[in-house]
């Protein structure tokens, strides 16, 4: 087995695909070793996506800790997810593909995507679940504004999962021209490695900051955890920190960590929300960007090997902790990470730091709906 | 698609000319598979056919017919009903073969299955499939999901030819948008035989004569 991480991992994907995995695990490699790759994605980060981002106290929101909120809100675009986009917009040009397809759940990944389509002059289509696009509107048009074709999903539970079978298969068919943009660190085999490795930079970021603010590593830090992107790219700054404790906070109603078990979606060996049958459960969460039955093969890992914990939050919690932040800060935060703020009083931790994986511009219309 | 009236659509198939039968085990999100397959899983699914249903269905085609039977499914449900057990229950209900459609070859080897090679396999993973692969080599027409097409892929000619030099020996059906007598005709002079999922699956929702005549069709191609 090609397991990455433990027994988790792997590429479970049909035949068609393993050439072109093979192309970018090699390509991969190649970037990673070019001292050139590496200086133009600091470049695009500092000069385009607005890092590094800042390291804000939040002193109001949990008195009784002291609580540092990672920016990644104020990334360009709004959330983490350009880090990953730029880094495999440079990847699929050095891979000689002109055409670039992504999945989205809450939009986010797939603005990030059609951002640098744009930037990069590439073709873009976007594959998103009709609920979600019926939730989460205004990202829906700025795709469309950046010149990406969104295709919607009209079956199943017509969320991310759906999005991420249909922007595979348009994969399949057209492997040789396209480049698939993956979103979070899920999918076969070299994905969550290497999303993993472009969204370490909040962790490797946030690692200095709060050495810099506070003299001392956090006890906790803590993220939302849907695919898995914002948080392992937090954790990959304090894996080796053994006395920071990580903590993973899911939607209660899409906990594959935390109610899942060991099975196979979307290309990967991973714990999933699934019946006893290895059928995939719908997932359910007030934000479409946690709303996803799987999660990324190093979470189970990490959650396996105890050098990760895993808890979840409710709908109503998170909303509550998204006004709450909002009142006491004066930062609007996207329902996402408004999950992993809901449980940082209860933490028996007392310097704390969340990663604010995106801002809540989108989810204004649901939070109103709900007030 | 394992359903009830599978083992008389197998019968009418079989009648009909189908020296193979190869039967879905639904799964709920089959990445490789288009529109017509995947629907066909959705209602199977909705009628209850879990592993434990889509067993017992083999077992009573296996009753009804004497041609070689192959369940075709996706990783998940051996993952979740165990590699080596699936396989031995398989086999015990009269399966002849497995095809896992989300399975390259350097996963899981030791589980005995027929490969899939496609034509962006390798020469090197071509050779690989040819020595792993359980009784035949699946021969994927066209880089796509499954579904009818107008025309068989052009790809087909040149992975026959890798095919014939890397596995030989090894008997190749082409399988993925072959649907019309003339695209069965047309692949089967390049390889030992055809595989038809989506038209079939169509056919039969029209039932067991329509599937016969169906597959009757096919056969008369071939034979020609």
């Amino acid at each position: 087995m090609s397991a990455t991480f433990g027994a988790y991992g792997g590429r479970y994907v049909p035949e068609t695909l393993i050439p072109a995995l093979d192309e970018l695990t090699a390509a991969w490699r190649d970037a990673l070793a070019d001292e050139g790759f590496r200086a133009e994605l600091d470049h695009l980060a500092r000069t385009y996506a607005g890092r590094p981002t800042p390291l804000t106290r939040a002193a109001r929101f949990a008195p009784e800790k002291r609580l540092y909120l990672k920016r990644e809100d104020l990334l360009h675009t709004g959330a983490h997810k350009l880090n990953n986009a730029l880094g495999q917009a440079v990847l699929a040009r050095r891979l000689g593909k002109r055409r670039i397809v992504a999945e989205t759940g809450a939009g986010q990944h797939g603005v990030a995507t059609a951002t640098v389509c744009a930037r990069f002059g590439l073709e873009c289509v976007v594959y998103m679940g009709a609920e979600d696009m019926r939730r989460q509107r205004p990202n829906v048009e700025r795709m469309g504004l950046l010149g990406a074709e969104v295709r919607p999903v009209e079956f199943g539970t017509q969320t991310l999962k759906e999005a991420t079978s249909e922007a595979i298969r348009d994969w399949i068919t057209n492997v040789e021209t396209t480049h698939y943009l993956i979103g979070s660190c899920v999918g076969p085999a070299p994905y969550p490695e290497l999303v993993r490795e472009l969204q370490a930079v909040i962790g490797r970021e946030a690692r200095a900051q709060v050495l810099e603010a506070e003299g001392r590593l956090p006890d906790a830090v803590v993220a939302c955890v849907g695919g898995g992107s914002n948080a392992i790219g937090m954790f990959a700054g304090f894996l080796d920190d053994a006395e920071v404790e990580l903590v993973g906070v899911e939607a209660a109603g899409a906990a594959s960590l935390g109610t899942g078990r060991a099975g196979v979606l979307h290309g990967s060996r991973s714990s999933v929300l699934a019946d006893e049958d290895g059928q995939i459960a719908d997932a359910h969460s007030i934000s479409a960007g946690l709303d996803y039955p799987g999660v990324g093969p190093e979470h189970a890992f990490l959650r396996d090997t105890a050098r990760a914990r895993y808890v979840g939050t409710s709908d109503e919690e998170a909303l509550d902790a998204f006004r709450r932040l909002t009142r006491t800060e004066g930062i609007i935060p996207a329902l996402e990470p408004a999950h992993a703020l809901a449980r940082v009083d209860e933490l028996d931790a007392e310097l704390v730091v969340v990663c604010l994986s995106g801002r809540g511009d989108k989810d204004l219309a649901q939070v109103l709906e709900r007030a | 698609m394992a359903g009830r009236e599978t083992p008389a659509l197998a019968e009418a198939a079989v009648e009909g000319g189908a020296d193979v039968v190869e039967l879905g085990f639904p799964f709920s999100d089959p990445l490789a598979d288009g529109p017509v397959i995947r629907r066909a899983a959705e209602r199977a699914l909705a009628e209850g056919m879990r592993t434990g249903a889509c067993l017992e269905c083999l077992a009573d085609t296996r009753e009804r017919v004497d041609v070689p039977l192959v369940p075709m499914t996706y990783s998940s449900l051996l993952e979740a009903y165990g590699w080596e057990r699936f396989e031995a229950d398989a086999r015990a209900a009269g399966a002849t073969s497995l095809i896992v459609a989300d399975l390259p070859v350097d996963e899981r080897p030791e589980l005995r299955r027929v490969q899939l090679v496609a034509p962006t396999s390798t020469d090197e993973r071509i050779g690989l499939a040819g020595a792993a692969t359980d009784g035949w080599l699946y021969l994927v027409t066209l880089t796509g999901t499954t579904g009818a097409r107008t025309e068989v892929s052009s790809a087909l000619e040149g992975l026959a030819e890798r095919a014939r030099r890397l596995a030989p020996g090894i008997p190749l059906r082409a399988g993925f948008g072959i649907s019309t007598p003339e695209h069965a005709r047309a692949a089967a002079a390049v390889t030992d035989g055809v595989v038809v999922g989506s038209r079939a699956i169509e056919a039969s929702e029209a039932g067991p004569d329509a599937l016969r005549a169906y597959v009757r069709s096919l056969r008369t191609a071939l034979d020609a």
